[in-house]
C-alpha cells in the first residue's frame, strides 16, 4: 500500500513542503491578527461598526476558498499575494470576533477599578483590558491557525511554489503514498498547531485551568467547518 | 474595468446558459449534489449528537471527533479517497465519489458537535421537571431539549452547508462538474476571465444565499424569549 522507498528518496522535500507551509501560515495569522486587532479596537463599543466589520469579514469568510483564490488569480497573478491576501481575510471574522468579545467581556467592576486607580484609558487597555481578553483571543488563534493551516493547501491551485504539503495531494492525485503525506501531514500541522497555541494559552493565563470546549463561543457557535 | 466588461459578456452569452455546461444545469448540480450530501451527513451526525447531549455519554469522542474534523483540509479530504475509489471506479471514483464522500464526513462534526452543545446546554432543571411530570426520555428529547436547543442546531447545519458548498466547489479541480467547472475552465482557456469571475461569481452568489437563508432560519426559529436583545 504504501511506498517507503518513495517516502525515503523525499524526506528532504517533505520538509521543505512542510516549511512552506508554516512560513505560508505564519504570515497570515501574523499579518490577519495585526490588521483584527485595529478593527477590533475600532469597533469596540461602537455597535454599528462592529455591525459593519464583523457582517463584511463574514460574507468575506462565506465564499468559497477556491473561488477567492481563482478571482485572486486574475488580479494579483501567481504572486505570494494571491495566496496571502484570501488567507488573511478569512482570518478576519474568526479574531475580529475573539478580540471584541474578549475585550468587551471584562467586567464593568473591574473596569471601575482601574479607573478609580487612575489609570488613562490607554493604560486601562494594555494592563487590565488585554491581559484579561487572552483567553478568548487565543481560542481564536486556535482556530485561526487550524483554519489557516487548511486553506493553505488550496494554495497549490497556484502552482509549484505554493500549497504547502498541499502539493502532494495534487501533484500525483492516484498515487496513495503522496497524497496520505499531503493529507495527514496538514492534518498532523494542524493539530500539531492547535496544541501549541493550547500550551501557550495555559502559560499566559494560568488561571483559566477551563475545559470549556473552544467551540463554545459566549455568544454564538463558533464557525466550525468554513470556507474549505 | 475590462474584467466586468468580460464578465457581462459571458452572462449575457445565450451558450452560458444552455446545455451539459450550462449555467442552469451545473447550478442545480451543486445544490444537489450539496443537499444529498447534507442530507446524508444530518442522518448520521443529528440523532448522535442529539443522543450524547441527552446522555452525556460518548462527549469526549465528540469533542476528539470535531477536533480532528476541524484539522481535516478538504482538499485533503478529497485527495485520500481519490486513490481508494478510483481503483474501484476510474471515472466515477475519480470525479465523483472523493469529493462526495469528503463531503458528507466534513459536514459531520459541526452538525454532530451543534447538537450536541444544544442539548447539553439545556437547563437542568426544565428536564428534572419533564420527567417529573411523567414524560419519556424520548418524549423529553422531542419536546423539551430539542426546541430549546434549536437554534444551536441549526447553528451547526449552516457551518456545515458553507464547508458542503465550498468543497463541492473544490470538488471541480477533480472533475466533479457544477459551477467551480467555470473557474476551471475559465482558467485554462485564453481571455476565460469572464467564465472563470462569473464562476466566482456565481459560487459566491449561491454561498452567501444558503448562508443568509439558514441564518434567517435560526432567526425564526429561536424562541423569542432566547434572543440576543431580550437577555
Amino acid at each position: 500500500m504504501i511506498d517507503w522507498a518513495w517516502l525515503g528518496d523525499h524526506l528532504g522535500a517533505i520538509a521543505e513542503r512542510a516549511g512552506q507551509h508554516l512560513w505560508l501560515t505564519a504570515i497570515a495569522l501574523a499579518v490577519g491578527f495585526a490588521l483584527s486587532f485595529l478593527l477590533a479596537l475600532w469597533s469596540l463599543r461602537r455597535p454599528r461598526v462592529y455591525f459593519v466589520v464583523s457582517g463584511l469579514a463574514g460574507i468575506l469568510y462565506t465564499i468559497p476558498s477556491y473561488a477567492m483564490f481563482a478571482a485572486f488569480v486574475a488580479i494579483t497573478g501567481l504572486s505570494i499575494f494571491t495566496a496571502e491576501i484570501p488567507l488573511v481575510l478569512y482570518t478576519f471574522v474568526i479574531f475580529i470576533r475573539n478580540i471584541v468579545v474578549g475585550l468587551e467581556a471584562v467586567p464593568a467592576d473591574v473596569i471601575e477599578a482601574a479607573d478609580a486607580m487612575g489609570l488613562t484609558a490607554r493604560q486601562r487597555l494594555v494592563r487590565v483590558e488585554i491581559p484579561l481578553a487572552v483567553p478568548l483571543v487565543i481560542a481564536g488563534l486556535r482556530l485561526a491557525g487550524v483554519s489557516t493551516i487548511g486553506l493553505v493547501t488550496i494554495t497549490s491551485i497556484l502552482g509549484d511554489s505554493f500549497g504547502g504539503l498541499g502539493f502532494f495531494i495534487r501533484e500525483r492525485p492516484f498515487f496513495a503514498t503522496e497524497v496520505l503525506v499531503g493529507a495527514v501531514g496538514s492534518i498532523a500541522l494542524a493539530l500539531t498547531a492547535d496544541a501549541a497555541f493550547a500550551a501557550l494559552q495555559r502559560r499566559l493565563t494560568p488561571w483559566t485551568a477551563t475545559r470549556t470546549p473552544i467551540w463554545v463561543d459566549p455568544r454564538e457557535a463558533l464557525p466550525l467547518g468554513g470556507p474549505g | 474595468m475590462s474584467i466586468v466588461g468580460a464578465i457581462g459578456a459571458w452572462f449575457t452569452d445565450p451558450a452560458s446558459w444552455t446545455g451539459p455546461s450550462g449555467i442552469p444545469t451545473r447550478l442545480l448540480q451543486h445544490v444537489g449534489i450539496s443537499a444529498v450530501s447534507l442530507l446524508i451527513a444530518i442522518a448520521i451526525a443529528m440523532p448522535a449528537g442529539l443522543w450524547i447531549g441527552h446522555t452525556r455519554r460518548g462527549v469526549r469522542l465528540a469533542i476528539a471527533l470535531a477536533n480532528l474534523g476541524r484539522a481535516v483540509p478538504s482538499l485533503a479530504a478529497i485527495g485520500i479517497v481519490v486513490p481508494l475509489t478510483a481503483m474501484l471506479d476510474p471515472e466515477l471514483g475519480f470525479k465523483v465519489y472523493p469529493t462526495v464522500i469528503a463531503m458528507v464526513l466534513l459536514a459531520i462534526p459541526p452538525i454532530l458537535v451543534n447538537s450536541y452543545v444544544g442539548v447539553a446546554g439545556v437547563d437542568a432543571d426544565l428536564v428534572e421537571s419533564a420527567r417529573g411530570m411523567g414524560l419519556r426520555e424520548g418524549q423529553i428529547l422531542a419536546t423539551v431539549e430539542v426546541p430549546l436547543a434549536l437554534p444551536a442546531i441549526v447553528a451547526g447545519l449552516r457551518s456545515a452547508t458553507v464547508q458542503v458548498i465550498a468543497t463541492a466547489t473544490l470538488g471541480a479541480i477533480y472533475g466533479l462538474g457544477a459551477l467551480g467547472s467555470f473557474i476551471v475552465e475559465g482558467a485554462a482557456q485564453f481571455r476565460g476571465e469572464g467564465k472563470l469571475f462569473g464562476g466566482v461569481v456565481l459560487v459566491a452568489l449561491l454561498a452567501l444565499v444558503a448562508e443568509g437563508s439558514m441564518a434567517l432560519a435560526q432567526r425564526r426559529l429561536t424562541s423569542p424569549g432566547l434572543r440576543l436583545g431580550s437577555r
